[in-house]
């Protein structure tokens, strides 16, 4: 059945400014999909990016929209979210964002367990600035600022928001689309900090240059290089080797940020009240 | 899509199973739709997509999934007779 | 008669922001202006604001310009190396014309510099610190009631003009403390930002149709909009290579330039008949006045203009001083920032001449009252 998405997308948009086999334009049907699922009123969620391809996303959406400056849509989250903590707030980044420049505000937002949903969509690549090494850029990868194999090492985003104290921990792809619906439903009926790394193809500035064909190619490998979780988790280490988990991969209980403060706010105007202050 | 679709043209594909819609304005070319079909339903006119062999469908939605652009839609049609499967299949 | 307390320059600023409406408070701790931020941390939570002290200065300004995106009047405090980070974001608050506040109790810099010392060297990146063109509102109190007073003015030039405003003290007048009478409420007016009285679907978040200051609607109040740091048109959206840019980007400016009238404020002593001028602002002002006044005492037709608005730079008034007087002084804690903007105004009718101090201290009365004898 034709999902109807126009309700969503803001008139006169489209076509967006993705190149041809971007996979941002897959996920971001899919962020639509499960946004309409749940039922949550446009005006009631805000969606903040930084800037890169995937931070151009809310510019597309008819929800209260904010693009602002390379790494730090977190913080103007942040205080969107404290001073409505009744609406949701939502964060699209992306790999370098969100974690080489984005990297403190990631890992506060992460220990502060605060209601914020963070997608990160990671193509491998600095992809808007042509094709510069990100701290996902696969080891050897050819990128113009590694012009013979990138030796830097790469961040696994999963681990790094577990271990900053991320209470929602999960990972999708672009190829693995009904399941990338129910993630992000996951991600963002969880109350705490969810982290949903979405796995991402920049065919333009990163797959021609690394022995990618094509963007279908891209999607190919998601195909063959994720397993679910649970697989992940049975197989014997030599089975998973190159591979990566997709899933939830990680739920924790936290107190959330925003409910912790304001019930400080309660107690204190009780205790006010009760002095007849 | 049904607002833009009124604006956007749209070449729109039918058999009695399934109606194919592509929009060739937001179509980029990138093929993703065209190679992962399993059943090889589409084909490319120049730089966009076209549908080759509508019958050949088995409306596994794979095309729409996964197209990034909002140019490619299928919608399953109601047999007379016949039982629906569920809803988002 | 309202409330008389003993405060520091810094707790007065958090009055300030309270008396003023501020509910959202976003900082990190550098000295000289942490108790700002520690005095704020104290009231917000019992009337039920929001104080957050995030991971580092770049995030408070991004936290403020969220809050008051979703309606709140926010306000951070810093000093040198936080100014110096905060830019960029500081900057995304003037294109997209949000009304937050910001502290900066300026200390002894560049680098981590003199913390627990006096300066007046932030001042030009106060006015050019985040790249590009931007319209500029800085405040500047020298004294303790002033702070509290020029805090609820930056607030309301915040509001009124949907832009961020500064206000910008040394660390001894931030630090200081004096006796001040904190106003009832109602004494001092608070203002509130124009809202859009349109339909959602008419509201445009830049819609120069609707004057130089275009309401501006909260985020989450039903009416949606998209604002971006890319140069955007009327409807928020980017635009590239566009002659808008320039008519909006000009449009940003007249908000301040087109409205000096209203925005600059200053102090006039003894100036009317003035053959000397001594031009300063905070704990250079407290020096000069003293000066002045002792030399009026030796005969000397001294004056001081101290301005309370540094940005916009009081042009009009420096140009008729200087078509009067022999020799305008400016004393300041830098090595010469202020004076560059007075010797462009004064166009070489007067002479001007710098007293200029970076080593911890303030500048003496003395030391400008040995100026004005010597060139007066």
């Amino acid at each position: 059945m034709a999902f109807n998405y126009d309700p969503y997308i803001r008139s006169g948009k489209l076509p967006h400014i993705w190149c041809p086999g971007c996979t941002f334009g897959i996920v971001f049907k899919s962020l639509l999909r499960a946004v309409e699922s749940m039922q949550i009123p446009k005006d009631d969620i805000a969606l903040v990016s930084g800037i890169g391809c995937a931070s151009r996303l809310p510019g597309y959406v008819d929800w209260n929209t904010l693009h602002t400056a390379h790494g730090r849509a977190i913080p103007f989250a942040t205080g969107l979210k404290m001073a409505r903590p009744d609406k949701k707030v939502l964060v699209v980044s992306g790999d370098g964002d969100a974690t080489a420049i984005g990297g403190n505000h990631f890992i506060h937002a992460c220990r502060r367990n605060i209601d914020i949903t963070v997608i990160v969509l990671n193509n491998f690549i600095y992809g808007m600035t042509g094709g510069q090494h990100s701290p996902t850029t696969p080891v050897g990868h050819m990128a113009t600022t590694m012009p013979f194999g990138n030796v830097d090492p790469t961040f696994n985003i999963p681990a790094l928001a577990k271990g900053a104290g991320a209470t929602w921990v999960g990972r999708g792809t672009a190829y693995h689309v009904p399941a990338l619906d129910k993630l992000i439903v996951g991600a963002v009926e969880h109350k705490g900090l969810s982290v949903l790394e979405i796995i991402n193809g920049c065919p333009t500035t990163h797959g021609r240059r690394n022995k990618f064909r094509s963007p279908t190619d891209m999607l190919l490998w998601m195909k063959e290089t994720a397993l679910p979780v649970s697989a992940f988790e049975k197989f014997p280490a030599e089975k998973t080797v190159g591979k990566f988990p997709i899933g939830v991969l990680y739920k924790g209980e936290g107190k959330e940020y925003s409910e912790t403060y304001f019930a400080m706010v309660e107690h204190l105007q009780k205790k006010q009240e009760g002095r007849g202050d | 899509m049904a607002k833009e679709q009124a604006v956007e043209k749209i070449e729109a594909t039918e058999n009695e199973k399934v109606k194919i819609s592509i929009i060739p304005r937001f179509c980029k070319g990138c093929e993703i739709c065209v190679k992962l079909c399993p059943t090889k339903v589409l084909g490319m006119d120049m730089f966009t997509v076209k549908v080759v062999d509508v019958d050949k469908c088995i409306v596994c939605m794979a095309c729409e999934l996964r197209c990034p652009d909002f140019a490619i839609f299928v919608e399953k049609k109601k047999i007379e007779g016949t039982k629906d499967k569920a809803e988002g299949e | 008669m309202g409330t008389l307390k003993l405060l520091q320059g810094n707790e007065a600023c958090a009055e300030g922001a309270l008396y003023a409406g501020c509910t959202f408070f976003a900082g990190y701790p550098i000295t000289p202006s942490t108790e700002v931020a520690e005095y704020l941390a104290r009231r917000l939570p019992l009337t039920g604001g929001v104080i957050l002290q995030m991971e580092d200065e770049i995030a408070s300004v991004g936290a403020i310009i969220g809050a008051s995106l979703a309606g709140k009047k926010a306000m951070t405090a810093t000093s040198g190396p936080g100014f110096s980070l905060k830019q960029e974001n500081i900057g995304f608050g003037m294109l997209c014309e949000v009304p937050i506040v910001i502290i900066d109790v300026m200390r002894g810099g560049p680098s981590t510099g003199v913390p627990t010392g006096p300066s007046q060297s932030d001042i030009m990146q106060c006015k050019w610190g985040t790249h590009g063109d931007h319209p500029v509102i800085c405040l500047t109190p020298a004294y303790v009631q002033e702070i509290f007073s020029e805090t609820v003015r930056a607030f309301n030039l915040a509001e009124r003009y949907r832009t961020p405003v500064f206000v910008a003290f040394d660390e001894i007048v931030g630090h200081m403390r004096e006796r001040i009478e904190i106003p009832d409420k109602g004494v001092l007016p608070v203002e509130n930002r124009r809202r859009p009285t349109c339909s959602p679907s008419e509201y445009m978040p830049f819609d120069e149709t609707q004057g130089d200051v275009p309401p501006i609607a909260d985020f989450f109040s039903g009416y949606r909009q998209h604002i971006t740091g890319l140069n955007h048109a009327s409807d928020g959206f980017p635009v590239n290579a566009s002659p808008r840019i320039h008519t909006d980007e000009m449009r940003l400016l007249r908000k301040v330039e087109g409205n000096r009238k209203d925005i600059i404020r200053y102090e006039t002593v003894m100036l009317e008949d003035a053959e000397v001028v001594v031009f300063a602002y905070g704990v250079s002002g407290r020096s000069g006045k003293n000066a002045v006044e002792l030399a009026r005492a030796e005969g000397i037709k001294a004056g001081l203009f101290r301005p309370l608005t540094i940005w916009p730079f009081p042009e009009e008034e420096v140009a008729e001083l200087a078509s009067r007087v022999k020799v305008i002084i400016v004393p300041e804690l830098s090595l010469g920032q202020i004076v560059l903007e007075v010797e462009r105004c004064a166009k070489g009718r007067c002479h001007v001449e710098g007293i200029f101090r970076v080593d911890g201290d303030p500048i003496t009365p003395d030391q400008i009252l040995g100026k004005i004898k010597e060139v007066g």
